[in-house]
């Protein structure tokens, strides 16, 4: 495992390079803003047709981690999808591949700001999930403690290398974005400095999960 | 048509002038369908190229557009207005004549279009722009003449080739179009000619009197260049007498970064406080309009600028050209020493200032070239393909078309008139579904076909987008500049994002010549406050960087021949002479390695002098190849004579790493995964329509909602690596940013003929690459080893990594 473990309000977990999270003592694996069927939507609105293979990029990475874990729970911290229609265009090929993923397991969706009504694909849908000592939700609450939300897609540079990460403080982890086609938001970003504390740290994702002080 | 109008020929005479030989030549052409005009700057080119408009439209009785005037430069655009208006009216003239630029006003383009000028001065993408509104036909309604100014500057890029593909639009709404094109003197007028003519029509040319030999020397200095860098500093207090010397001065730079660098210490050294501007592509139009007219009321001294003064904007009395840094193309620095002394047949006066030790040489090479007329110039290839893309858009745009007409009006661009009907179609496809093997558009594409048989937007919202994304002008990402709103708001400029992402509150830069400090981004700009007296950061709005031409480079072999230099100064002469003591120097026929330990990193230096692309693109094989071979390459930096490899490990043997067949056959498979495929990729992608640059409702919420041009490359490498414009990068990248064929010409030149120098210490000649700026990093398994290092020690010395987690 290439991983970064640490405690969060004594739970103990592992940031994985892949930008998933792992919480042994459940098996929960915990993945944030998929954004499927992203270059959908991007046409659908009049835009330009991107390449149309995130979504398969995406699902194939997840599976990755699905089969090397084995979890009994896996998590989708919100904006599963880019949007309501974009769960309901997805393909066959991988409604059926997303299936087999959730075959055998409990499988979470929270809701995100992209799709508020999740689609109807199986699985559980909620708000938060609260799981002693634990609370998930798509977007952080700066009041919140014992948190683990997603939603901002961080991303932080090192020795002018820039990469997808989490951020963790004492309060609040914040994932990265798990999906192909999904932008950044720099550690810098105010958003992101006044929500975390000054002691925060970036976990970058990466062949090896590298942690370092967040940069600001 | 060859006679002048009696108040055309009245009002040249009352001023004492005659009309020119190749003026009249033109007016003798003016029903040809195709004439290239080549004349010396300064010898009314552009008055050659207006004279039979002006005669047609003299009698009044024309309705509308009648000429087209395309320039390269919005400001080329404006200057010519200004300077064919005053004939018009001094003449009385009954012709109405206006510009129309990115910058004009909305409301005046609505007007144009509606009720055109007899006259309509423009620049590539503003009339590519305006073919793509459905009332093309009507705007273009009798247009007659078309009239290219600096066609050798725009032949030279996708810019060209947007401006023939709307040309060949126009010859089909206007079939009687007749085109000229007015160039400066070029390698290959042929070339040129077939470029601009419809084809496959003849094309005349009309070579005017290229006037008396230039008048250009070295700059001579006190102080001795330093080894490394572009900005010439040490030759500030010369160039200053210069200017004192000189009624009006024009100082060339090859980057904006480096004229805002030397205009601020030029500015620190103007004693008198002399006037002196500075012009460039990032700064706030209004600044650059505003030294544009001080410039032509005769107001300044000098102005500092960059190739956005290259082309032939008449300023009036400059009487002298100081090129700043080597000029890398002997074609480019002629064009340049034109802009001085634009009275005909007098000699233009200009000076060369090498920016740094090797530049001197450089420069002695392209003083003899110069004296030899001997210019530079690579052919180009077929017409690209993603302009080809771009153009279908626009043609979308303006309504519903048939494959097979546009196939052939494309056709008749001489760039693209080898393109096969099959490559057509797979750029069609593309544009209507993306042209994955995926199929997975169907319902949403971009272009439906109608039962007609026409091709159409699906969604006519969508034209409004591709509109706001033309172009080909593939400038690095750029935000805007503006002094904070408390402060007034004022825009300054622009500088690249990337540079802007380096900024912390607090941090100062130049821009416009003025120090300025960041204090933050808001809604995509980057606000300012004014904060003279201190020491800048540097701005990196870095301009093209262009590559020593193969010729010019084999000048400098050559010269490194000599047993002695003596028409090199002293301690140019001495530092080649330490070389040779030490190592020696690059031979044409032999390829020299250096190795040797430097800051506790193993160095190889390979002077292939194959210019800055083909050497980057060395860098980038034999760092590949170096790290398969377990050498820890870290990373390296390229110039045009030579490329800089640092690592953990000695390279002992370089002979494999230079086997041809070898850098060859890694090639292709090495060209997938590096990042100046990502950026080839980043420019076609563009330009084709698949990234947009600007999108409707700018990004206001704190999350960045694009993503990175590199991941769409990585996917479609991974699941559809046969994609179109897989394709168009690749060739892309092969002729331009990779530029394999130097390497090819490089190992043809040495033969596997290499002398490998183990040195004590770096040497003379490798010494200013350690300096250089655009080092590439080798994200290899030593970076990965330092990554984690340095991830470490921050941790260690924040004290984080004592904290319970």
């Amino acid at each position: 495992m290439t991983g970064y473990d640490f405690t969060l309000a004594g739970a103990r977990l592992t940031a994985l390079g892949s930008g998933a999270l792992w919480w042994e003592e459940h098996r929960l694996l915990c993945i944030s803003d998929l954004h499927l069927g992203k270059s959908e939507r991007h046409i659908r609105r009049g835009g330009s047709a991107l390449p149309p293979y995130e979504t398969r990029d995406t699902l194939i990475r997840l599976s990755e981690r699905v089969s090397a874990l084995q979890p009994d729970t896996v998590v989708c911290l919100g904006d599963s999808f880019d949007d309501d229609a974009a769960s309901q265009a997805l393909p066959e090929a991988e409604k059926s591949q997303l299936g087999a993923l959730m075959q055998g397991r409990r499988w979470i969706w929270i809701t995100g700001n992209h799709d508020p009504a999740p689609a109807d694909l199986g699985g559980e849908q909620m708000a938060e999930l609260h799981l002693a000592p634990l609370t998930f939700r798509h977007i952080a609450d700066p009041l919140a403690t014992a948190e683990v939300s997603g939603h901002y897609h961080p991303k932080a540079r090192v020795r002018s290398t820039t990469r997808p990460c989490f951020l963790l403080d004492r309060s609040r982890l914040i994932l990265p974005a798990f999906g192909t086609y999904t932008g950044g938001l720099r550690s810098s970003d105010p958003a992101l400095t006044s929500l975390m504390a000054a002691d925060a740290l970036a976990i970058l994702t990466g062949a090896q999960a590298l942690v370092v002080p967040m940069p600001r | 048509m060859s006679e002048l109008p009696k108040a055309i020929q009245d009002w040249f005479s009352a001023r004492g002038w005659t009309v020119h030989p190749h003026q009249h030549a033109m007016l003798e052409r003016a029903g040809a369908p195709c004439t290239l005009l080549i004349a010396p700057t300064g010898g009314g080119k552009t008055m050659a190229g207006f004279l039979p408009t002006l005669a047609e439209l003299a009698d009044g009785s024309h309705d509308g557009l009648h000429t087209l005037y395309i320039s390269p430069l919005k400001a080329l655009a404006a200057d010519i207005k200004r300077n064919l208006r005053t004939p018009v009216e001094e003449i009385g003239l009954p012709i109405r004549i206006d510009d129309r630029t990115g910058d004009t006003p909305a409301s005046r383009k609505r007007r144009q279009r509606a009720d055109p000028p007899h006259i309509l001065l423009t620049t590539p993408e503003s009339l590519a722009l305006l073919t793509s509104y459905e009332d093309a036909a009507r705007t273009f309604k009798g247009l007659k003449r078309v009239v290219v100014d600096e066609i050798h500057a725009l032949a030279e890029s996708k810019r060209g080739d947007q401006l023939m593909l709307a040309l060949a639009r126009l010859q089909t709404l206007c079939p009687d179009l007749r085109r000229v094109g007015l160039s400066a003197t070029v390698d290959d007028p042929e070339a040129i000619a077939s470029y601009l003519a419809r084809h496959p029509d003849p094309c005349d040319i009309v070579l005017a009197d290229p006037g008396p030999a230039p008048d250009i020397r070295m700059l001579e200095t006190e102080a001795a260049p330093p080894w490394a860098g572009g900005g010439a500093a040490y030759a500030i207090p010369a160039v200053m007498a210069q200017i004192k010397a000189h009624k009006t001065t024009l100082i060339f730079h090859n980057t904006r970064a480096q004229a805002e660098i030397f205009f601020h210490n030029l500015w620190l050294a103007n004693e008198d406080a002399l006037p002196i501007g500075i012009h460039h592509g990032s700064l706030d139009r209004v600044q650059r309009e505003r030294v544009e007219a001080a410039m032509v009321r005769g107001e300044l001294r000098a102005i500092v600028c960059t190739g956005s003064l290259d082309l032939g904007i008449d300023w009036g009395d400059v009487d002298l050209v100081i090129q700043i840094g080597a000029p890398k193309n002997v074609k480019r620095l002629v064009q340049r020493i034109g802009r001085a002394n634009h009275r005909y047949n007098a000699p233009s006066k200009a000076l060369l200032v090498p920016a740094n030790r090797f530049e001197v040489v450089e420069c002695r090479a392209a003083l003899e070239a110069v004296r030899e007329n001997d210019l530079d110039g690579d052919p180009r290839g077929p017409g690209p393909r993603d302009v080809l893309c771009q153009h279908i858009l626009i043609a979308a745009c303006s309504g519903p078309f048939d494959a097979e007409e546009l196939y052939a009006e494309m056709t008749r661009a001489g760039a693209y008139a080898t393109l096969t009907r099959t490559a057509f179609d797979a750029c069609l496809t593309f544009c209507a579904t993306g042209g994955y093997a995926l199929k997975a558009y169907d319902q949403w594409q971009r272009l439906l076909q109608r039962p007609d048989g026409k091709w159409q937007l699906r969604d006519p919202r969508a034209a409004s987008r591709i509109r706001m994304n033309l172009g080909t002008i593939q400038d690095a990402d750029l935000i805007k500049v503006r002094l904070k709103r408390s402060r007034g708001g004022k825009p300054l400029g622009e500088v690249e994002e990337a540079f802007a992402a380096t900024l912390t509150p607090g941090d100062t830069f130049l821009i416009g010549g003025q120090t300025v400090r960041y204090e933050g981004l808001r809604e995509m700009t980057v606000e300012v406050s004014r904060n003279p007296g201190r020491k800048p950061k540097i701005a990196v709005f870095s301009g093209t960087k262009f590559a020593t031409s193969t010729q010019l480079s084999a000048r400098i072999l050559k010269m490194f021949k000599q047993d002695s230099w003596p028409a090199l100064p002293g301690h140019t002469a001495d530092w080649l002479d330490l070389q040779r003591a030490v190592s020696e120097l690059p031979r044409a026929g032999r390829l020299l390695i250096e190795s040797f330990p430097h800051d506790s990193r193993e160095h190889i230096c390979v002077y292939g002098f194959a210019g800055r692309n083909a050497q980057q693109t060395l860098g980038l094989l034999l760092t590949k190849r170096m790290e398969e071979l377990g050498l820890d390459p870290l990373g390296f930096v390229a110039t045009d004579y030579a490329t800089l490899i640092w690592g953990l490990q000695e390279v002992a043997d370089p002979a494999p790493l230079f086997d041809p067949e070898a850098l060859r056959d890694g090639l292709e498979g090495w060209l997938a995964g590096n990042a100046v495929m990502k950026r080839a990729f980043r420019g076609a992608a563009t330009i084709a329509g698949l990234i947009e640059r600007n999108t409707p409702g700018a990004r206001k919420n704190g999350r960045q909602a694009t993503f990175s041009s590199d991941i769409l490359y990585d996917t479609l490498r991974k699941y559809d690596p046969d994609h179109l414009l897989m394709d168009i990068t690749r060739e892309e990248a092969l002729r331009g940013l990779v530029d394999f064929g130097r390497i090819e010409e490089m190992l043809e030149r040495t033969r596997g003929r290499i002398t490998l120098r183990r040195l004590e210490r770096i040497s003379p000649l490798a010494a200013p690459l350690l300096l250089e700026v655009g080092k590439v990093p080798v994200k290899g398994a030593a970076e990965e080893k330092l990554l984690q290092q340095e991830a470490e020690e921050l941790m260690r010395q924040s004290g984080l990594d004592q904290l319970p987690q």
